[in-house]
C-alpha cells in the first residue's frame, strides 16, 4: 500500500507545486472596489402613504434569545400598528451560515421585507442580495451585514452617544467630583475602545473638569475576572467616586462586587447593563442609574424603516428623513445607518417595564 | 454456525421479491420522499419551483458529498464523527492561506490534501492500534476543530473570486441543480457500482457484517477501512471548500455539528449502524428527505423545534422499523428450523 500511496501524494504534490508556479487567482488579483455603502435606487417621495398588508419578517441571530425576542416583539407589533403583518423566524443557534437557508426561504415566500440581525456579515450577503434584487427591502439591526447587502441599517445608538452619555451619567451620580476608573471589556475589544475614546473626549469638556479618569481597567468580559479587577481598583484607590462600566459583563460583576463590600453606596456603578442582570443591584441601593439601548424602539424603529423603503417613502439615500411612528422623526446617514437615538437609562423606578 | 447464519442473512444486497420487498426501509423512504414531494407540492406553491429546489439542494450540499464515504464507513461497521471539523479545519485553513496572498488555485488542492491527512490519522488510529473508531473520531474531531480555531481564532474571512463562488453556489443554467448537487450525483453513482457490484463492495459488507469471518475470508480489512477514512477526510475537506465558497465566509466554527446530520441522513437511509446492511439508493433517499421535509417545514413557517423534532422522530423510526420488521420475518419462519433463532426451537 504505500508504494502506490506514496505515489499518489507525490503526483498532487506536484500538481499542487504546478498550480502554485502558473500564479493564480489570489486575494490581491481580486481586490474588488464594491466597499461603497449602500446603493440607493430610484427616488424617494416622502409623502407617500405607508403600504398596507406588507408582509415584514424578523430573523434573529437565534431563536430564542430573551434580547431578540423582545426586540422582535416590539417589531411585529408595530407592523400591525400600521396595518400589515410581521412574523420571527430564525435559527436555533446563532452559527454563521444558519440564517442562510431562512433567507433563501423567506425569498421563496416572496416577502416584502426581510428585517436581520446578521451572524455573519458575508455570509448572509450573496441571498441578501438575491432577496434585494426580487424587490424585497432588506433592513438590517442590530447587527449589520456587509454594507452592499442591505438597503439600511438600524444602529442601536451611535457610538458617540453610548461613549459621552455614559460620562454625563457618572458626573450626575457622583456630583461631577472625584477619581473615576472604567472597567472595561477586553483591551482590543473595537467596541469598547471606541465608546471609551469618546468619554475621554467628553471629559475634555469644562463641566467635568472635577471628574479626574484614574484608570481603565480590563476585565475580558469575564465574570470573575471583571469581579477581580472592581476589587483591585478600590484598593488601589480607596477614595474611588465612580466605576464605569461599558460592557454587561463587567457592569454586573463590579455591582455584585460592590455590593458586598465596604464601598457600597460609597462608590458608583454605572455603565451598560440589561435589566435582568442589574435588577438586584437596583433594588438594593448598589446601582442608581445604569443604561442600554432599548430593544424595543430597536424593533419599532426597524418595522418603520421597512415599511416606510416599501412604500417609496423613502430610498436609502443619507438625508432623508421620515416618520417611525411614536419615535418621531429619523434621519438616514452615511452608508445607509439609522440610529435609534440615545441609550435608555433604567433606575429603579422603570427597571421593571425591562425583562431582558 | 451463528456466524454463519448472521452473514447469510446480511448477505448484500438481498434479492427479496414481492410484498417483502416493501419493508425495505430504503423502499419506504423512497416513498415517503415522493409523499413529501407531493405534499410539498400540494401545500404550498412556492415549494415546487425551480428557484425553490435550487435552495433547498445547495443547502444539502456538505451533507449529501460527506454522506457518500460515511456510508461505505457504516457499511463497514465503522464511523467517522471528525468530519465536519475537517470540514471547518479546511474551512480555516482556505481562509489563512487565502489571507496570506496564496492562489486558490493552489489552496484547494492542498486543503484537500491536508484533509486526507487528517482522515489517514483517523483510519491508523483505528485500524494500526485497533482503537474503536467511535472514541478515535470524538478525539479528532476535537482536536481538528481546535486546530481550525488555531489557524484562524474567531476571525472570518470573505471576499473569495466570485467565479468560484457562483461555481459552489449557483444551479446548472436552466436546471434546479446546483454544480456540487451535479457533483454528487456524479459520485453517488461511482460510489453506488463500487458498493453494489464490485468485489469491494461486497467486502463492505462482509467486513461490516463480520469482520473476523471477512479476515479469514482473504479480505483485507485494516488496508480497506484505512481507504475508507483517507477518503471520508478527502471528501470532507473538498465540502469545506464547497462551504466556504458558497457562504463566502471561511471560519473555524463552519458546520459545526454536521457530522449528526450526515450520519442522521444515512440512517434514515436505512444503512445499519452496526454495519453490513445498507443501499447507497437508500441514503441518496434519505439525504433529499432531509433535505426537502425541512425546506418544506420552514416554507410553513414551522418553527426550528418542532423541525428538529420531526428530524429526530424520522431518525427514530427509520432505526426501528427493519427492526420490527426483521421480528416480524422471524416470527413468519420460525418454523424453518435452520433460520429461526436457536431459542425459538424450544416449542417443538
Amino acid at each position: 500500500m504505500t508504494q502506490r500511496t506514496l505515489g499518489v501524494v507525490a503526483a498532487v504534490a506536484v500538481l499542487v507545486l504546478g498550480a502554485a508556479a502558473c500564479g493564480g487567482t489570489t486575494k490581491q488579483s481580486t481586490q474588488k472596489s464594491d466597499q461603497g455603502g449602500a446603493k440607493a435606487t430610484g427616488s424617494a417621495n416622502p409623502d407617500a402613504p405607508l403600504k398596507k398588508d406588507l408582509k415584514l419578517a424578523f430573523l434573529p441571530k437565534q431563536v430564542n434569545n430573551p434580547y431578540m425576542t423582545i426586540l422582535d416583539g416590539q417589531g411585529i407589533a408595530a407592523a400591525k400598528e400600521i396595518g400589515s403583518t410581521g412574523k420571527e423566524v430564525g435559527p436555533s443557534d446563532a452559527s454563521a451560515s444558519s440564517q442562510v437557508s431562512y433567507i433563501n426561504t423567506l425569498i421563496q415566500q416572496r416577502q416584502d421585507a426581510i428585517l436581520i440581525a446578521a451572524n455573519d456579515p458575508n455570509a448572509v450577503c450573496g441571498p441578501l442580495k438575491r432577496a434585494m434584487s426580487r424587490e424585497i427591502a432588506v433592513v438590517t439591526y442590530d447587527s449589520d451585514a456587509a454594507k452592499p447587502c442591505r438597503d439600511l441599517f438600524i444602529n442601536q445608538a451611535g457610538s458617540e452617544d453610548i461613549g459621552r452619555s455614559q460620562v454625563r451619567l457618572a458626573a450626575q451620580l457622583t456630583g461631577g467630583k472625584g477619581k473615576i476608573a472604567v472597567l472595561s471589556a477586553t483591551a482590543n475589544a473595537t467596541n469598547q475602545n471606541t465608546w471609551i475614546s469618546y468619554m475621554k473626549d467628553e471629559l475634555k469638556k469644562p463641566q467635568y473638569k472635577g471628574l479626574q479618569l484614574v484608570k481603565v481597567a480590563y476585565g475580558d468580559d469575564d465574570d470573575q475576572k471583571s469581579f477581580q479587577q472592581t476589587q483591585g481598583l478600590l484598593q488601589a484607590y480607596p477614595d474611588l467616586k465612580a466605576i464605569i462600566a461599558p460592557t454587561t459583563v463587567g457592569i454586573a460583576a463590579a455591582a455584585r462586587y460592590v455590593s458586598s463590600s465596604k464601598y457600597q453606596g460609597k462608590v458608583v456603578v454605572t455603565g451598560l447593563g440589561t435589566p435582568n442582570q442589574m435588577r438586584e443591584f437596583v433594588k438594593d441601593g448598589t446601582v442608581t442609574k445604569f443604561e442600554l439601548w432599548d430593544p424595543k424602539n430597536l424593533g419599532y424603529l426597524a418595522t418603520y424603516a421597512a415599511a416606510s423603503l416599501k412604500s417609496g417613502r423613502i430610498s436609502g439615500k443619507r438625508g432623508e428623513t421620515f416618520t417611525a411612528g411614536k419615535l418621531g422623526k429619523r434621519t438616514i446617514g452615511a452608508d445607509g445607518e439609522i440610529i435609534l437615538g440615545p441609550p435608555t437609562v433604567f433606575t429603579k423606578d422603570n427597571i421593571d417595564d425591562y425583562h431582558f | 454456525m451463528a456466524a454463519d447464519t448472521r452473514v447469510r442473512e446480511t448477505a448484500p444486497v438481498p434479492v427479496r421479491q414481492g410484498p417483502a420487498a416493501l419493508l425495505r426501509w430504503d423502499v419506504i423512504v423512497a416513498v415517503l420522499l415522493v409523499a413529501v414531494c407531493v405534499a410539498g407540492a400540494g401545500t404550498t406553491g412556492d415549494f415546487a419551483t425551480a428557484d425553490n429546489l435550487a435552495f433547498a439542494l445547495d443547502d444539502l450540499s456538505e451533507i449529501a458529498l460527506i454522506a457518500l464515504p460515511m456510508t461505505l464507513l457504516v457499511v463497514a461497521a465503522e464511523v467517522d464523527l471528525s468530519v465536519a471539523s475537517v470540514l471547518g479545519l479546511s474551512s480555516a485553513l482556505l481562509g489563512a492561506l487565502w489571507n496570506a496572498g496564496w492562489a486558490i488555485e493552489t489552496i484547494i488542492p492542498l486543503v484537500v490534501v491536508i484533509g486526507a491527512v487528517c482522515g489517514l490519522v483517523n483510519g491508523l488510529l483505528v485500524t494500526r492500534l485497533g482503537l474503536p473508531s467511535l472514541a478515535v473520531t470524538i478525539g479528532t474531531m476535537t482536536l481538528y476543530r481546535g486546530l481550525a480555531y488555531v489557524l484562524l481564532g474567531t476571525n472570518a474571512v470573505s471576499e473569495f473570486p466570485q467565479a468560484y463562488a457562483d461555481l459552489a453556489a449557483d444551479a446548472i443554467p436552466g436546471t434546479p441543480i446546483p454544480y456540487p448537487i451535479a457533483l454528487f450525483v456524479l459520485l453517488a453513482a461511482v460510489t453506488a457500482i463500487v458498493l453494489h457490484a464490485t468485489g469491494i463492495g461486497r467486502a463492505l459488507f462482509a467486513m461490516g457484517a463480520n469482520r473476523e469471518a471477512a479476515f479469514f475470508a482473504g479480505i483485507r480489512v485494516k488496508r480497506i477501512k484505512l481507504l475508507l477514512f483517507v477518503l471520508a477526510g478527502l471528501v470532507s475537506a473538498f465540502a469545506g471548500v464547497v462551504y466556504t465558497l458558497r457562504y463566502g465566509s471561511a471560519r473555524a466554527d463552519n458546520a459545526y455539528g454536521l457530522e449528526l446530520a450526515v450520519i442522521a441522513a444515512v440512517l434514515v437511509g436505512g444503512v445499519d449502524f452496526n454495519g453490513g446492511k445498507g443501499t447507497l439508493g437508500g441514503v441518496v433517499a434519505g439525504v433529499l428527505i432531509i433535505g426537502l421535509l425541512r425546506n418544506l417545514l420552514m416554507l410553513r413557517d414551522v418553527s426550528t423545534e418542532i423541525q428538529s423534532m420531526v428530524t429526530g422522530l424520522l431518525l427514530i423510526v427509520s432505526v426501528l422499523t427493519p427492526q420490527v420488521a426483521a421480528r416480524v420475518r422471524d416470527l413468519r419462519r420460525r418454523p424453518v428450523p435452520s433460520e429461526a433463532p436457536i431459542e425459538a426451537k424450544e416449542p417443538t
